[in-house]
This record gives structure tokens, sequence and C-alpha cells, in this order.
């Protein structure tokens, strides 16, 4: 058992593990901070923060940008810009004691890694959209939204998901 | 940031340093649960891994119960807490799109960034999309503005939407869990295996 486990960096966590602990950290997150998790968060503070130091007043302009820009503040400076930092330090450290970092394209035998790489692109561009037009992703709308019973948190995660499995036949090249 | 920190108990200086440690938690969960690999998430949409659906079902249970637990006894006001808001429309469109950019790319935001983290050039893609994705809503902000802020329905929870008694309603919704992941595993078992 422990000499599979060495040689395959495949084997996860049970789902079940996993998933118990995730919730103890949501409930940590929430008695701490008063709110929950979040992912595309700090996505967004990046974006804003290129375009105000690429065109300062374009971004001043935009309705949107000028809603995340401060007098004497960066936008970067953020609680949802450190919780995804330790995001990258936390998946590291643990991909790091599972041998699992190496640079790679994962992606199915039946098609190429530049296909991959542009439905990649093709699938972030749809999901940084879609998570600004729902204000949060999985992490920040559906999971934190559903752990304190948010109508918008199960509304958004049963429109992901029903709509996932919708368009699923479509992409099945991909994957299977 | 509000609770214990606002309160003064925990001086707000330590707000950056917290986030950086449950942020380390999350993402060492993430990447041990396999959310790294973008074939492993999308297994849930194909019924040869259903990774996704345990750990984020089981996720949403163990923290509902607790955090209605810790509001039994008297740790936590619910009412306190940060409820996401309810734009109905925002949330279904939203929603979808982000449903089709996940079977495309096999990750959502948090998951990609595991994936970043441990060198899979397709997560770096990913994410640069997530950017220009962004780019994109607020380079059109003034057209998607009437979506984003209208069908408004306040920072609402199924109980004030339903008027449902929020203990059942949790009952109920680890019920469904179960039931879920007895379906999986049923389904699972009729579908030709992928390895990845």
């Amino acid at each position: 058992m422990n000499t599979e486990k060495s040689t395959n960096s495949h084997i996860y966590w049970n789902p079940y593990f996993g998933g118990f602990l995730l919730g103890i950290i949501i409930i940590f997150t929430f008695f701490l901070t008063g709110r929950g998790l979040g992912a595309s968060g700090a996505m967004k503070s990046s974006v804003v923060t290129i375009v105000d130091k690429v065109a300062p007043t374009h971004a001043e302009n935009n309705a949107y940008y000028s809603k995340f820009l401060k007098e004497d503040d960066t936008p970067m400076n953020t609680w949802l810009v450190f919780e995804a930092l330790g995001i990258l330090i936390g998946a590291f450290i643990s991909g790091g004691l599972s041998g699992r970092i190496s640079w790679r394209v994962q992606h199915s035998p039946k098609i190429t890694s530049r296909r991959r790489l542009l439905f990649a692109l093709g699938g972030g561009i749809l999901f940084g959209l879609g998570a600004q037009i729902a204000r949060g992703c999985t992490s920040g709308a559906a999971l934190s939204g559903m752990a304190v019973l948010s109508s918008g948190g199960f509304i958004t995660m049963l429109a992901i998901f029903g709509t996932g499995y919708i368009v699923a036949y479509f992409f099945r090249k991909n994957w299977i | 940031m509000e609770l214990l920190i606002n309160s003064g108990i925990i001086s707000s200086n330590w707000d950056s340093i917290i986030a950086i440690c449950i942020g380390i938690a999350f993402g060492f969960v993430l990447e041990s649960s396999g959310f790294s690999s973008s074939r492993k998430m999308a297994g849930v949409f194909y019924g040869y891994d259903f990774a996704v659906l345990k750990v984020f079902f089981t996720a949403a249970v163990v923290a509902v119960i607790g955090i209605y637990y810790l509001d039994y006894l008297g740790y936590v006001n619910v009412g306190e807490l940060y409820i996401h808001p309810t734009y109905i429309w925002g949330a279904i469109i939203g929603g979808a799109i982000m449903g089709i950019g996940f079977v495309a790319g096999g990750f959502c935001p948090g998951t990609s960034l595991c994936g970043v983290a441990i060198g899979k050039l397709d997560a770096w893609v990913y994410v640069l999309g997530i950017l220009i994705g962004i780019f994109i809503f607020s380079e059109l902000y003034t057209f998607i503005e009437p979506i984003y802020t209208g069908y408004y329905l306040g920072n609402v929870t199924l109980i004030d939407s339903f008027d449902w008694n929020p203990y059942w309603t949790i009952f109920i919704f680890s019920v469904i869990a179960i039931v879920a992941f007895v379906v999986a595993d049923f389904v699972r078992k009729k579908i030709k295996k992928v390895f990845y």
C-alpha cells in the first residue's frame, strides 16, 4: 500500500475527507471574518490594477473599474488577494509533498496540447465573464453562498452545474 | 473581517496574515483533493469521476451545519454574516456562462490557481483567459449593467425567500447530498473508466 502511494502521484485524498476539511475551513473563515472564501475576486483586483497602470484615466472613467480604485491605496490590498496568494502557496506545498510539480499541459490523449490550450483560454474567458455577472465564482458565490443558505448562492450553483451537464455533450471529445 | 476582527478581539493588522493562512489551507485541501487536475474535475460532467460533486457538497453540508450549530450555541449570529446577494438574472446568466466555461476549460478560478501552483500550463492559460473575461466584462459594463444591478432581491437566504425552517432546510439539503453521492457511485460503476 505504502509503496503504491509513493510511486503514484495521482492518488488523491478521499473526497469526503477533503470536503469535510474544506467545510471546516469555511466555518472558520465565517467565524473569523464574517464572510466566505473567494478566488475570482483576486483576479478582478489584478485586472483593475493592470488597467489602472496602463490607462489611468480610462480606469477612472469606467463605471466598473472606478468602483475598486482607492485614492491612496492599490486595489491589490484586499483580503481576497492575500487569500489567493495563500491558495497558490498551499497548493504548491500539497503538490510538492506528493511529487506533482512539473511544467506540463494536461490533456486527453485524443486531443493535441494546442487544442487543450485553446479550449482552456476560451473556457477561462467565459468563466471570468460569468463570474463578474454573477458576482462570484464557484467559491465565492456558490460554495460560500450555500454555506449560509444564500438564495443567490443556490441559484448560481444550479446554473453552473445545470448548464455544465447540458453542454457537456458538445465538449466530450476533449475529455473522454 | 467584521466579526472577531472588527469587534477588536483580533487587531485588523492581522487581516492579511489571516487571509494568507486561510488561503494556504484552502489551496492545500483543493490540491490534495485532486482539483489541480482538469481531467479529474471534468469527470463530474461525464460520470467517470465525481470528486467535484463529493468534495463540493460535503463542504457545503459541513459548513452550513457548522455555521448554524455555532449560531445555535451563540458563538456566531447568522444574521451578522455576509450573505451573498441575490440578483436573480445575474446569478442565472452568469452561472450559465460559467457552466460552459467550466466544461470547456475544466477548471474554476480557485482550482485553476492550484493548477498554476504546480505548473500546469493549461491552468496558466485558463487564468489568462479569466483575466481577459473580466476585462471584457468591465469594458462592456454599461451594456451588462442592467443585468448586473437589476432583479435584486437583497441579501436573502432560502429561509427568507421561501419562509422555510432553517433546520429542516439543512436536514433536507444534507439528505439530497447523500442521495446524490449514492447515485454518483452507482453511475460511476456503469460508465467506462477513463484513465488520466
